[in-house]
């Protein structure tokens, strides 16, 4: 263990990181952000879906440093009378839970189809590619709409609520497998006819194990690189869907819930409750972008 | 030089041409017109809902309508008698032709309330009394009572005609059945004699008037010169004001509460207030043996009249008109609205707002850990944001509430198959009369559309208070009548049958350049608007 951590902090990654203080200013950002959704039950200054704490009185109160606004409240309140920096760090937090899950499922999906496509060939890769250049002629979110559509009418209505998070988690990562399994099928189509491969085969592996224990491994570095970007495009698409009103239900808000709900109250002058939840959104997003962005150079070896 | 000549006089030809046109075009006044709701039907008869009136009401017309200053006046009917005290004689206003041609005759109204009448029908209140109706000659009706009503001509207004031709071709002769969701033609289209005819129907998305030519009062002097009124719906409230600021829309209906100052604030906007006879109001299903959503099994909590009381006591009313309406609101505690016949300041008693005296109401009800509970609301502002304000201010005394806001489309049938333990809702006084609001939100239900209960959707049941109501009904000595109307108002405030929450005051918002006449029922008569 102690070996491979040497090795990281010696290697190429580490060192270019340290190159970059944006990256590592982003990387903080990203971290932070992370770790306040994570814990938010600790370090909020509120519990905003506990209902009992909330006073209608004291909402709409604006940022504690204007002329009106409250101590308590750093970031002011909703509509509701919540604590508009708890429900970020909440808000967040189905978010982040939502991106990262869509981008592992998405992944699980992309890979598999990738390395079969990549490794099989012939009629399977064609349909599999067909299929992934159908779904890349829709815009993501359309798919997302649909599915999430297709799931308001077939699940029994008390069990959607429950159930929105899960459904959302499927159609963002329906909507987002095909960069993967294109990738890995790139990548597989290099590997395949290489010697260790042929030597694997030689030796009478099964197919499957060929392709999971000794091409896997050698295409993962873009993968890496898409998941990390991905993870960003899929917080915005979990937003928008979110905004649009068809994401999480409003009792366990996301960020795109919150700006939702604040855009009602743009025009009379409460920006700070859509303002907050979107700056959250843009820093997030960004921090997760320039990682991945850096990632990217990082690995390519023609870069260096 | 003579090609150019004639090139010259072929333009001067064109150009006058165009000029000839052009006030003919100028002419036409189409009114955009936007607000959260979209008709839930366009059938005459089958659901008694104010989105549904509001549509209706330019289309159909009755034997009675009101003028401006809201008063009754002549309309479909020229002039009206009592024979006898169980009759009612209606001339009817000769050469009208429906929107399709068809001329009225005593035939469609005989139709008409048969149809306004049958099991389907929510609209029987608006023929309160009425046993039947009997052709006399072609233009001479009389509606045969089964009970007198002192205020009948006030129900009549919200009476509507159709034509018996029409709805024979059509068939559809019988109400649509609103609760079940069903699609029928008249759902759909509309024949009236009305003002306005439907071009376009697209539900949710547009519904286009056009003004009919031919309309018989066309020479009133209340007369607006509108040629056409797009109706659109918008849910969101920002953009609905964004709409209006840029000017893609002329009037909106609904302005959001906290955008009015902005609004005001802009010189091509104006506001016209109005109060409207409306009340917003919590209802409990104060029927069912264990509530269909709520943690307590076994028994209904709120068949007990203190958790009820406890309930009103924990809203603060005060917080909700300051933060939800932001200040566009009465509180009341009475189901009968000032300017209603009937109305009367010592029933307008509200609860005070007070934590600890509903937390040992719910403790002597024997529920000192309090109860779960859901609150059922429609998607309509302000309906939902007060629904998300309450929950918090329930669980403060031990009611664990959790508001499920759904669509309007949703809602309505929900609560109308009393698929609810507690649901938010609003109700206007249509015909301006007590009796409209007692009788169809608090006499016991029976499950069917009968003018009595129709819309108690949580099935309160008070014996007296149904006695009372029937006799209200029959009573002709406004001053008796009155006091017992006082009575009423007093029992339902002490056994919270329903917690009315307040009025809201009603903003229109509009271009300068709209000429909008406010009614008190919020209901926007384009036949009288100018579009300068």
């Amino acid at each position: 263990m102690n070996d491979s951590l040497k090795r990281f902090f010696d290697g190429d990654i580490w060192w270019s990181f340290k190159q970059h203080p944006l990256v590592m200013i982003a990387a903080v950002t990203a971290l932070l952000c992370i770790l306040a959704s994570a814990f938010a039950p600790l370090v909020a200054p509120h519990n905003p879906f506990d209902l009992k704490t909330l006073n209608l009185l004291d909402a709409f109160t604006p940022p504690s440093w204007t002329t009106n606004g409250k101590a308590q409240f750093l970031l002011g309140t909703d509509d509701q009378g919540r604590d508009v920096l708890s429900t970020i760090m909440y808000g967040s937090r189905v978010s982040l839970v939502v991106g990262i899950c869509a981008v592992l499922l998405a992944m699980l999906i992309g890979i598999t189809l990738g390395l079969i496509s990549g490794y099989v060939g012939g009629s399977v890769d064609a349909f599999i590619m067909r299929v992934a250049d159908i779904q890349l002629s829709f815009p993501a979110i359309l798919i997302a709409l649909l599915i999430d559509g297709v799931a308001r009418v077939a699940l029994p209505k008390g069990m959607h609520d429950q159930l929105a998070v899960y459904v959302l988690v499927f159609a963002i990562a329906a909507s987002g497998w095909v960069q993967y399994a294109r990738t890995v099928r790139g990548s597989t189509l290099v590997e395949r006819n290489k010697e260790y491969v042929q030597a694997a085969r030689v030796i009478g592996r099964k197919p499957l194990a060929i392709m999971f224990s000794h091409v896997l491994p050698n295409v993962t570095g873009p993968v890496l690189v898409l998941a990390t970007l991905h993870v960003g495009t899929a917080i915005i698409t979990e937003a928008t869907l979110s905004f649009l009103g068809v994401g999480v239900p409003p009792t366990q808000p996301s960020l795109g819930t919150l700006i939702r709900i604040g855009n009602d109250f743009l025009f009379s002058g409460e920006w700070w409750i859509t303002v907050f939840p979107g700056a959250a959104l843009v820093i997030l997003v960004l921090s997760i972008n320039v990682l991945g962005d850096w990632l990217r150079d990082a690995l390519n070896p023609k870069l260096r | 030089m003579t090609r150019s000549k004639i090139y010259c006089a072929l333009f001067s030809a064109l150009f006058t041409t165009v000029i000839a046109i052009l006030p003919v075009s100028l002419e036409a006044k189409t009114l955009r017109y936007a607000s959260q709701d979209d008709p839930q039907t366009l059938d005459p008869h089958s659901a008694n809902l104010l989105p549904t009136n509001r549509v209706l009401s330019q289309v159909y017309e009755g034997l009675v309508m009101r003028d401006k200053n809201f008063k009754i006046i002549p309309g479909l009917a020229v002039s009206w008698s009592q024979p006898d005290p169980k009759t009612w004689r209606f001339k009817l206003r000769p050469n009208v032709k429906f929107h399709e041609g068809q001329a009225f005759t005593a035939d469609d109204v005989v139709f008409s309330v048969e149809r306004a009448l049958h099991p389907l029908s929510q609209l029987k209140s608006s023929l309160q009394g009425v046993q039947t109706a009997k052709k006399v000659d072609n233009l001479t009706v009389d509606l045969i009572m089964k009970e007198p009503n002192p205020v009948l001509l006030n129900h009549l207004f919200q009476f509507r005609i159709a034509s018996k031709e029409w709805a024979a071709k059509n068939k559809s002769e019988i109400p649509q059945n609103y609760k079940d969701r069903e699609d029928t033609f008249s759902s759909r289209n509309t024949n009236g004699t009305g003002p306005f005819k439907v071009t376009l129907r697209q539900p949710d998305v547009k519904t286009v008037l056009v003004a009919n030519a031919d309309w018989w009062n066309k020479n009133s002097p209340e007369k607006g010169n509108l040629t056409q009124v797009d109706l659109l719906p918008v849910k969101s409230n920002a953009t609905r004001a964004a709409a209006l600021l840029s000017g893609e829309v002329d009037f909106v209906l609904d302005p959001p509460p906290q955008d009015i100052a902005r609004l005001k604030g802009n010189p091509n906007i104006k506001i016209v207030e109005g109060v409207e006879a409306r009340f917003q109001y919590l209802a409990f299903d104060s029927n069912r043996s264990e509530l269909l959503y709520s943690d307590v099994k076994g028994k209904n909590p709120l068949k007990d009249v203190k958790v009820r009381q406890a309930i009103a006591h924990a809203i603060d009313v005060e917080a909700i008109k300051e933060k939800v309406m932001r200040g566009l609101a009465v509180p009341t505690g009475s189901v009968v609205p000032p300017g209603v016949q009937g109305y009367s300041k010592d029933a307008d008693k509200r609860p005070a707002f007070d934590k600890e005296k509903a937390k040992k109401l719910l403790t002597e009800a024997g529920y000192p850990n309090g109860f779960s509970i859901t609150l059922d609301c429609g998607n309509i502002q302000p309906a939902a944001d007060i629904c998300q304000a309450i929950p918090p201010m329930l669980s403060q005394v031990g009611i664990r509430a959790t508001p499920n806001i759904v669509p309007q489309a949703t809602f309505f049938p929900k609560i109308q198959k009393f698929d609810t333990s507690m649901y938010l809702l609003s109700w206007g006084a249509a015909t301006y009369d007590a009796l409209y609001n007692l009788q169809l939100l608090l006499h016991t239900s029976t499950g069917e559309n009968t003018g009595f209960g129709d819309s108690n959707y949580g099935r309160y049941s008070n014996p007296k208070l149904d006695d009372l109501i029937k006799k209200i009904g029959v009573e002709s000595d406004m001053k008796k009548r009155d006091g017992m109307i006082r009575d009423a108002s007093t029992i339902i405030t002490n056994d919270v049958a329903l917690l009315p929450i307040h009025l809201p005051l009603v903003p229109w918002a509009m271009r300068k350049n709209v000429d909008a006449v406010f009614a008190p029922n919020n209901v926007a008569y384009f036949f009288r608007f100018k579009l300068n």
